[in-house]
């Protein structure tokens, strides 16, 4: 008999696999011993792939997130908060017009390629976003145009001029005063980079090629600010970022040698990573998981929520929903506070309006929709509106911060809905592929499921970029007063009159105007080891590894 | 040879001009697009408009076509709208991640699939051949998905014995020559990143393997059944052959034709299999890219290019397939 020769080669293969195997598990462990006898590695599972490093032209949390380690801002969050405080500018200050801010910047600050942090290289900055060339690249600057209005040559442009009367003195003057600032100085889109490799990386260097665009070796290759930690490189294959700790930083030098953020999509696979051990901390964790880990002996850091979801009311296609009773009786009829309990992420709290408690001009007293079968009927028989049938949209294939699951959102949503007598078509579309042209280019819904993250502290920033001009998302020029109303409290210099002026906003808005549904702020968390120590979560997910050291 | 070789070709070059007119206008009638995934959720009007012109969406469609017809002839299939690299570097550090990975499976497919289904043909109605129905059965029917989370429960979760995902351990220093982490190693002479590779290879290799494996047992032990009943080989043993050259000869040559037709079908279908294992084991491969570009930023350039490429990759495959018939059986001619 010669078969049992086939079965022995088999077993021969696998007893060699096993081996090889076996080398590759103990070399492993070397190399972890040996990092952290010199201040270690810290693996971070980032969820999706960031897009350059060139922070004017990015918009999105996974290409910042690198970004923010390698970058400063002039002005900066407080650590675990949105409050600001100086970054690269000691201290800011501007005119009573508010149009004139200047920047008293920090001393003995460097950039990685070694030229030095002053004020003609902060205008270098300023000048360089506003002068860019080129549509293409200027169809990248997603907050600059949002927040400075334009660029050289656009009569909304806020931008005027940045002049440096002395090496550590930079002002900068806008032509009208914009109440995003001095929130807006501290967007990691606005971060300050070395003139010097700029020029030498050619960064406004941006082609379009077949439906997207090149950028610069600046932008992929010689990222160059002066934050706690240089760039390393970019693995596609493996998909790792590396950043080094840079050696010659101004303050308190970063804790570990090294941070590596590997990108892992699937959240589930992020999570099994962490079991493994193979990373030590992980982003978004579904919201399922977050007990368990915890249960696990896992640090579950939840950041202070600074975002909210909503049920988007469209008055375009229904009459009925231009009846305020109507828009309350669906507010009456929806369980937030059971929605809260049983889909929200761990620390999640039912909303009354829409923006988080942290930012000025929250009003304590708005009026509530507390959950009432009986009230949202009453109101919609007083309407004239019973048997009513509304087109409810909700977005699939996408989970975001404040929505992490919006098929399951809908549902509850839904019933709630039917409850109450009002008949719920849903409709799922996917989030690029269709629920975001529907909802905000052809506004075909009736309801919707959306919402926000904060960019930075600043009621403009979220009631503003809402309800501040006329939107498809709402029924356009629905509620002319509502948009007269936002706009002018945005255009408060005095930030007490500021904080008054949105206070009443936020009480109109719940008690007259109602164009949306708030439903919760849901904060997302970030997961670690135990090993891991000194991460301070941030309400705005700028989280910076400087502060993160490795403990065994 | 030559003129069926050449004859293919022509085939191929016409199937793919018509691909890509149908996989343009296709993409470009699906709801929602490349301007909405590179604004994100920020952008002004304004800024939208300035983006649709940048790209020149604001152009009548045949001219979008013109211009995407010239690039691609060119060589250029564009930017992907997710990284904003060139679709072709894209591709090409997918490219051997996937067929790594498919190598393996074909591999273990194949060495491990011909063995079986020949050692179950002969020891037919025993307890091995029933054995390898069963297991072969089960094979077929699990989804890869429950296997690949199956897999990596037990062996990366409850027993730390797998890495659960990636191709290499994080931070491992591995030079990139072909793309192939198994192969560079060894290349570069880093041999504990080669092994290392190997290592977080064998998981999702397994699983992709499953499927064609139970396929291969089955066809090998259905073919070896028919031959080994042929009248020829009781001749041959009449005639007293020796049985190692029986099998050898008559069994196994013979008992193979079909076989190499499912491998190659196989080959096709792992392609399609790796959509589902490289998402479970976070494989930065094709499949991984194929999910990417639909699912989050509708990335036509790479989609664009990933459609030509499997169509290139199905056609070389069946042609490969015809042409190694003729060197297992002289009979069959290629024509």
């Amino acid at each position: 008999m010669r078969a049992p020769r086939t079965v022995i080669a088999a077993g021969v293969i696998a007893a060699m696999t096993i081996g090889v195997a076996g080398c590759a598990e103990s070399d492993r462990d070397n190399g972890e011993d040996q990092s952290n006898a010199t201040g270690g590695t810290f693996i971070f599972a980032g969820a999706g792939d960031p897009k350059n490093f060139d922070p004017i032209f990015n918009d999105d949390g996974e290409s910042f997130r690198p970004i923010r380690q390698m970058y400063e801002t002039l002005v900066t969050h407080k650590p675990g908060t949105a409050e600001l405080q100086g970054g690269l500018a000691e201290s800011w200050s501007n005119d009573p017009t508010g149009k004139i801010w200047t920047f008293k910047l920090r001393q003995g600050v460097t950039f990685h390629d070694g030229t030095t942090l002053d004020a003609a290289a902060v205008c270098a900055n300023f000048d360089r976003w506003y002068n860019m060339k080129g549509e293409a690249a200027q169809s990248q600057m997603i907050y600059y145009a949002d927040v400075f209005g334009g660029f050289a040559g656009n009569p909304d442009a806020v931008y005027d001029n940045c002049k440096a009367p002395d090496a550590s003195t930079a002002v900068v003057t806008m032509k009208k005063y914009k109440g995003a600032f001095p929130g807006a100085f501290a967007l990691t889109a606005f971060s300050i980079a070395s003139p010097a490799a700029m020029k030498q990386h050619g960064s406004d260097t941006v082609t379009q090629n077949g439906d997207s665009f090149s950028y610069s070796a600046f932008a992929n290759e010689h990222p160059t600010g002066t934050g706690a930690f240089t760039f390393g490189g970019w693995n596609k294959a493996t998909g790792e970022i590396t950043l080094n700790k840079n050696a010659n930083y101004w303050g308190e030098k970063a804790k570990v040698d090294k941070v590596i953020i590997k990108i892992i999509k699937d959240e589930n696979t992020r999570k099994q990573e962490l079991r493994a051990g193979t990373v030590q901390a992980i982003d978004f964790p579904a919201p399922a998981d977050r007990k368990a880990l915890a249960d696990e002996g896992y640090q579950v850091l939840e950041r202070p929520a600074f975002n909210i979801l909503y049920l988007g009311i469209n008055q375009k296609n229904n009459p009925k929903l231009k009846d305020l009773r109507v828009r309350q009786a669906i507010a009456y009829a929806l369980n937030r506070a059971q929605l809260v309990q049983t889909k929200g992420p761990g620390g999640s709290v039912v909303a009354d309006q829409f923006l988080p408690e942290s930012v000025l001009g929250y009003a304590p007293d708005v009026q509530k929709y507390d959950y009432s079968v009986d009230k949202a009927k009453q109101l919609l028989s007083e309407a004239g509106a019973t048997g009513l049938t509304l087109n409810f949209y909700y977005p699939t294939e996408v989970s975001r911060p404040y929505m992490p699951n919006p098929q399951e959102i809908f549902t509850v949503l839904a019933n709630d809905l039917q409850a109450a007598g009002i008949k719920v078509n849903g409709v799922p579309r996917p989030w690029n592929g269709g629920f975001k042209d529907d909802v905000q280019q052809f506004g075909k819904q009736d309801l919707h499921i959306l919402g926000w993250t904060g960019d930075y502290n600043d009621p403009g920033n979220f009631v503003g970029t809402f309800f501040g001009r006329p939107k498809v998302e709402f029924g356009d020029d629905a509620m002319a007063d509502m948009f007269t109303a936002v706009g002018k409290a945005d255009a408060t210099v005095d930030q007490e009159a500021k904080r008054t002026a949105f206070e009443q906003v936020n009480r109109d808005l719940a008690a007259k105007w109602l164009p949306a549904v708030p439903i919760w702020h849901a904060p997302p968390a970030i997961v670690t080891t135990k090993e891991v120590q000194g991460l301070v979560p941030s309400p705005l997910t700028a989280e910076e590894f400087d502060t993160v050291s490795l403990t065994k | 040879m030559v003129r069926v070789v050449s004859r293919r070709l022509i085939q191929l070059f016409v199937t793919l001009i018509a691909l890509m007119t149908l996989v343009f206008f296709w993409l470009r009638s699906l709801p929602g697009g490349p301007v909405d995934a590179l604004l994100g959720e920020r952008a002004t009007p304004q800024t939208r408009e300035a983006l649709i012109r940048a790209l020149g969406y604001d152009q009548p469609i045949w001219v979008q076509y013109g211009r995407f017809l010239k690039n691609v002839v060119t060589g250029n299939f564009g930017n992907s709208i997710r990284t904003g690299e060139p679709v072709t570097d894209v591709i090409s550090r997918a490219f051997p991640a996937t067929v790594e990975l498919a190598l393996a499976a074909i591999l273990i497919a194949v060495g491990l699939g011909i063995p079986l289904g020949y050692l179950a043909a002969r020891h037919r109605g025993r307890l091995l051949d029933n054995a390898t129905i069963i297991v072969t059965l089960i094979g077929i029917s699990i989804p890869i998905f429950f296997l690949g989370y199956l897999l990596k429960d037990w062996l990366t979760q409850d027993i730390h014995f797998f890495p659960p995902s990636g191709r290499i351990s994080t931070g491992t220093d591995n030079t990139d020559v072909t793309g192939f982490f198994v192969l560079d190693g060894l290349l570069t002479r880093e041999f504990d990143a080669s092994a290392d590779a190997l290592w977080h290879l064998v998981l999702p290799a397994v699983t992709l393997a499953t499927i064609p494996l139970a396929i291969i047992v089955r066809i090998t032990r259905a073919s070896v059944l028919d031959v080994l009943d042929e009248d020829y080989i009781r001749t041959a043993d009449a005639k007293g052959l020796r049985n190692a050259t029986i099998r050898k000869r008559h069994v196994l040559r013979n008992g193979l034709l079909p076989v190499v037709t499912t491998i190659g079908l196989q080959t096709g279908a792992l392609l399609a299999g790796a959509v589902l294992t490289e998402k479970v084991y976070n494989w930065g491969g094709l499949g991984t890219l194929i999910t990417d570009s639909i699912s989050g930023s509708r990335d036509y350039p790479v989609l664009q290019a990933l459609i030509l490429l499997a169509a290139v990759v199905f056609i070389v495959v069946n042609l490969v397939v015809d042409l190694s018939y003729a060197f297992i059986d002289p009979r069959v001619r290629v024509q």
